[in-house]
């Protein structure tokens, strides 16, 4: 454990994507086997369980450090992160327990089964026997993940490095099911069975935003152009009989959408297919409003699959019949999805439809009108391009619709986690319902550091009230908050629910009295529902 | 009447028509520090502990100015005045006012550990203790000084080893001389900026000596600087001045990077945890010390550590001041000269 912490304090300590690598890389050689993949899986996300409830641990830490549980909400509301404020406040460490990483996930995974007492007298004599960085990661595998700035680009390339190998073939054993309690490193990573995960999902190609327009991308014949979908990243997966669906998440999510599973059983030969998850009716997307109820139902009943049936609109193809061809240039791989799909002949399986722009202003035009579609704008791909892992730039751009706007004014606001505790960042707006200003949307990002420094000066010198970590302030701000849907929401006193708010910029010409009323926003829900 | 009275320009003693760190010219002005939250322009008279003397008359200009030593006794107008040791940089005091059975102690910034540079921290007895309480929350407690020193070492001698400049940002009056007296010079040459230069020759005019220090002037030659610790103030690393450190790396050394939101957010390579103001701890054992019947408590977390007191059965109040507490914590100093941290 005390090397896991190290580590983490080394990652953390530096901005520099090369210090972290060589720190990961360095504990690789060190750990032992069973250590190495707790490491890789915790850094990946794939988290344990909570053993605990953190309204306990809240308790169990404000005792241990002597103080009322009133000035422990109160540190948490200033650190923001529950991990590191119970690192804080404790008590200097009475020994120097020397545990390994493995052995503290065992623990914790024996904890869930435990009464609260026990849990409690476990975690207290832990906490007694670690410094204050063993705490902070302790306490990080009990509350939730790590946010620790490494990517799975960087855990790949650290891996990769450590084994010897390819970053491409490590990436790809990285995917899919496996789980750090019965894996086993060797046969994960060191020397896979091709055939052991028919599941194993390809990493994602991700586009580049394309702010500057086409311009820069030259003559429009090189690229294809389709629609960006407003819907969820999915990759369909036939192999020797099976389905499997999973979401850009990296999450299996064949058994909520078997509307797309099961008339996919029909694709003529295995293949990997890589496309968007879409609710569709009538020969049109729905909202993403409908697709959002799918996504949280884990067995969706008769009325739903009817109200907001799901399809995959396919746009690539990563293998056929058990060959990998993301080395193949993309009209090749666009010209056997299109036979593939054709053959399928079913309407769960949808091929997105080229455009074919003759110029960049005709390709401008289908991005403006790209809402009318049900689309977000346009994907660019290079006609010639292979398909890569992760985000890269050069061949894949997404050129989004602008986004709709409001002028709002700040209401309250409310201290910021992470990067930015301390700092009041996430906000809340409103907009005029008579004389009276109603909230209409929370956001928190947009801006930046200066202009939140800015914010947060103003925050705190116009506090009207405080309730724990929130603040209401004088309506005196105004910003124009931009979003990229509108839906009807009972939850909301607006009655509205805006997609994607983010502060686009603060608007110091315009007066409060100038913002947006309830009205004005309840016309563009009616305009784009 | 009360001894001392909380107004619009300060904190305020009737009976000897003197105030204390005032924000708005005034005619007497007893000052804590030289901070430039604490010791501001505009005032009739100014009175310090000598050792604040030269660099207020380096930050203000030429002022009229009466230095004192640490417990010396002033008598204005029937009322005791004394200064006490601080800790928090050289020449900080706390202030103690005497009237009849009332004793005031006004203690500006303060730390408790002995940095080796400031005269050390003295309790002093009375019954109204006004308390800042810029780190009042559980969250902040430091390690001594000489295991930070020693991290910094560290970092500096592994920037040394792959060629690379160390600029350390850091407030130009206090924590920059702390640092500069505490470091091991072994390591390799070091340099100032001209902000924390002029600082130094002002604290030199009240007998203290930074041998190690360097000016770094344009006459330096560039290869002298691969290797070397440079300090500065933060305003430094948006400017061209910059340029001539490349390649480098860069700390900031400051309280507020206990907190790993803080940390991530600097403009620096590495965070340090070294404050000149008083940690949980000793914000605690400080109030304890004066066994006051009556706490007053000002900029920081200001709200939360007199509900605190209060829940320990003290009598607490919390003052607004123009000290800078929570919010100009966080932002860059303009001019490197700025209080607190
Ligand atoms: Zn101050
Ligand atoms: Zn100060």
């Amino acid at each position: 454990m005390k090397k896991f912490a190290a580590l983490i304090t080394a990652i953390d300590a530096t901005t520099r994507t090369n210090e972290k690598t060589d720190a990961l890389v360095r504990y690789l050689e060190e750990a032992s086997d069973a250590d190495k993949l707790w490491c890789v899986a915790l850094l990946s996300g794939n988290r344990p369980k909570r053993p605990v409830k953190t309204a306990l641990l809240r308790e169990w830490a404000a005792s241990e450090a002597g103080i009322p549980l009133w000035l422990f909400e109160e540190s948490y509301y200033v650190a923001g992160d529950l991990a590191e404020t119970v690192a804080l406040v404790l008590p200097p460490p009475e020994r120097e327990d020397d545990a390994s990483l493995t052995e503290r996930m065992e623990t914790l995974e024996g904890l869930r089964k435990k009464s609260d007492e026990e849990k409690e007298a476990a975690i207290r004599h832990i906490w007694r026997g670690a410094n204050k960085a063993e705490r902070f990661v302790f306490n990080k595998l009990m509350t939730g993940g790590f946010r620790i700035g490494v990517s799975t680009k960087l855990m790949t390339r650290a891996l990769a490095r450590h084994l010897g190998e390819d970053e491409n073939a490590v990436a790809h054993r990285l995917m899919g099911n496996w789980d750090p309690r019965t894996a086993n490193f060797q046969s994960l990573l060191a020397d896979p069975d091709p055939d052991e995960d028919l599941s194993r999902p390809y990493p994602f190609y991700l586009a580049y935003p394309a702010e500057g327009g086409t311009e820069q991308l030259g003559p429009v014949e090189e690229w294809q152009f389709e629609y960006k979908w407003d819907g969820i990243r999915g990759q369909l997966i036939f192999r020797k009989g099976a389905v499997f669906l999973w979401s850009r998440g990296e999450e299996l999510i064949t058994e909520r959408f078997p509307d797309i599973a099961v008339p996919a059983l029909n694709l003529p030969r295995d293949a990997v297919i890589d496309g968007e998850i879409l609710a569709y009716k009538d020969g049109s997307p729905l909202t993403f409003n409908h697709l959002q109820k799918r996504i949280g139902r884990k067995k969706p009943g008769k009325k739903i699959l009817d109200d907001s049936p799901a399809v995959l609109m396919a746009y690539d193809l990563l293998e056929e019949s058990g060959k990998d061809l993301r080395d193949m240039p993309l009209d090749e791989r666009r010209r056997r999805l299109e036979a593939l799909i054709a053959e399928a002949e079913t309407d769960a399986l949808k091929i997105s439809p080229l455009l074919r722009p003759a110029t960049p202003d005709e390709a401008g035009r289908l991005r403006a009108e790209s809402r009318a579609a049900m689309a977000e704008g346009l994907m660019i791909k290079r006609r010639s391009g292979t398909y890569k892992i992760g985000r890269k730039k050069g061949e894949w751009w997404k050129w989004k619709t602008d986004p709709m706007t409001i002028d709002a004014v700040l209401i309250y606001a409310m201290r910021g986690h992470g990067r930015r505790a301390n700092l009041f960042s996430d906000y809340t707006f409103a907009v005029w319902d008579g004389a009276e200003l109603v909230p209409v949307a929370k956001a928190y990002s947009g801006l930046t550091d200066r202009e939140m420094q800015e914010t947060d000066r103003f925050v705190k010198q116009h506090t009207i009230e405080r309730f724990g970590p929130v603040r209401s302030v004088k309506p005196e701000l105004v910003f124009e908050i931009g979003f990229e849907g509108i839906a009807p929401s009972t939850r909301h006193k607006s009655g509205i629910a805006l997609r994607f708010p983010r502060m686009l910029r603060q608007r110091t010409d315009k007066k409060p009295e100038d913002a947006d009323t309830l009205e004005n926003v309840r016309k563009l829900l009616e305009e784009f529902q | 009447m009360a001894l001392i009275e909380f107004t619009e320009k300060g904190l305020y003693c009737p009976p000897a028509d003197l105030y204390i760190d005032p924000w708005r010219p005034v005619r007497r002005a007893l000052i804590t520090h030289a901070h430039a939250d604490h010791s501001r322009w505009g005032m009739g008279v100014y009175a310090a502990h000598r050792h604040s003397i030269p660099v207020m008359r380096h930050r203000l200009g030429s002022i009229e100015a009466v230095g004192v030593d640490y417990g010396e006794k002033l008598r204005v107008n029937g009322v005791d005045v004394s200064f006490h040791p601080a800790g928090h940089i050289p020449g900080s005091a706390q202030i103690r006012l005497k009237f009849g059975k009332e004793i005031w102690v006004i203690s500006g910034d303060y730390k408790l550990e002995d940095d080796g540079l400031a005269e050390p921290f003295a309790p002093v007895k009375c019954t109204h203790f006004v308390t800042e309480s810029t780190f009042g929350l559980p969250i902040y407690r430091w390690q001594p000084q000489h295991e930070v020193m020693s991290d910094l070492n560290g970092w500096w001698a592994a920037n040394r080893d792959y060629g690379l400049c160390s600029l350390v940002l850091t407030y130009a009056l206090g924590k920059a001389q702390r640092i500069l007296s505490s470091i091991d010079a072994g390591i390799g040459e070091v340099f100032v900026h001209g902000a924390v230069h002029q600082t130094n020759l002002a604290l030199e005019h009240a007998g203290y000596s930074f041998p190690h220090a360097r000016y770094l002037t344009s006459e330096i030659d560039k290869s002298r600087l691969r290797g070397a610790l440079v300090l500065a103030p933060p305003s430094a690393l948006g400017s061209p001045w910059v340029n001539r450190l490349k390649p480098y790396r860069t700390a900031s050394a400051s309280g507020w990077m206990a907190l790993r939101g803080n940390r991530r957010r600097r403009n620096a390579d590495r965070g340090f945890v070294l404050s000149d103001h008083a940690d949980w701890e000793s914000l605690n054992s400080a109030v304890e010390a004066t066994g006051a019947e009556h706490i007053f408590v000002t900029h920081g977390y200001s709200d939360v550590f007199s509900d605190w007191l209060r829940a320990k059965g003290l009598r607490a109040d919390t003052v607004k001041t123009a000290f800078e507490g929570e919010s100009a914590e966080m932002k860059p100093a303009r001019n490197g000269e700025n209080d607190s941290e």
